[in-house]
């Protein structure tokens, strides 16, 4: 059940995606070209996905569990560390250079873009290579706490 | 500022923006998970279990399958890109790689985080968001 449905979800989102032209490289760019002829188009999406977010995320905050009871999983950190702010450089780095962002990414690849897919591929290793950094450190932690 | 007049669609950023939201709505009112694209997708590299791994998958399958479903009903848009192979390897690893360092995308904290007025998210968005805009100039304006 709950696995249809995030089936289902993620549909409605990359639909969102696709409406709004978000997952058109060239209008990424065209908001993020303050420059240029600037497209404020990715603002209205913000807008209209923060409005209904708004009211998801404050009944979503009241409750211990999900309306199939499903403990309730929201972020519990607040700390604005470095590690934050280094992550999110990177990635407008990369969002700024391709004017790709990970949702986007997935449409194109199932829209059957070659450079979708490529950058795809880069990102799933970006991801990887995260993620075995991050095991080296915990290996690293663990032999000199012992 | 300029505002670029024949490429702006303010209708269709709007009702796209709504599905949006009511898609990350649902996900956390329903199965309890915050829809962030690159943490969705970050979990599947992290050895997840059998029940971790299936909401995930099934999620990244929905937006993957969304433009089958779209092309059922009316003409896919068009999307251009413009970036070099070269360039969009090295944004595909940068975009990766930050967005798991930052803990989250354009989706995650732009709009599920702002959603829940969480103050990290607020700086992650105009961190990255500034870091698009430079990006931008720099490339489109000062080596163009």
């Amino acid at each position: 059940m709950t696995t249809a449905l995030a089936f289902v979800f993620g549909m409605l989102f990359g639909l969102g995606l696709i409406v709004s032209g978000m997952s058109d490289p060239a209008k990424i760019i065209g908001f993020l070209d303050l420059a240029g002829p600037w497209d404020p188009s990715l603002m209205l999406v913000m807008v209209g996905a923060i409005a209904i977010g708004l009211v998801g995320f404050t009944l979503a905050k009241r409750r211990d569990r999900s309306l199939l009871g499903l403990p309730m999983q929201l972020p519990t950190s607040n700390q604005l560390d470095r590690r934050l702010v280094i992550g999110s450089l990177l990635f407008g780095l990369g969002w700024g250079l391709a004017g790709i962002c990970p949702g986007p990414a997935l449409v194109l690849l199932g829209a059957g873009s070659a450079k979708g897919v490529v950058f795809t591929l880069a990102m799933l290793a970006g991801m990887a290579l995260f993620e075995y950094q991050h095991h080296l450190r915990q290996i690293i932690t663990h032999t000199t706490d012992a | 500022m300029m505002i670029d007049w024949t490429h702006f669609t303010p209708i269709a950023a709007l009702v796209g923006g709504l599905l949006i939201g009511l898609s990350a709505t649902l996900l956390i009112l329903c199965n309890g998970r915050i829809a962030g694209i690159s943490g969705i997708i970050g979990g599947l590299l992290q050895r997840p279990n059998l029940s971790e791994a299936s909401w995930r998958i099934a999620f990244v399958l929905g937006l993957v399958l969304a433009p089958t479903l779209y092309g059922l009903f009316a003409v896919l848009p068009a999307s251009q890109i413009d970036a070099s192979w070269l360039v969009l390897v090295v944004a595909g690893l940068l975009v990766g790689y930050g967005t798991r360092l930052g803990t989250g995308c354009t989706s995650g904290h732009g709009v599920c985080g702002l959603s829940r007025l969480a103050p990290r998210s607020l700086v992650a968005t105009l961190t990255f968001m500034a870091a698009g805009f430079i990006t931008v100039y720099v490339v489109h304006h000062v080596f163009a």
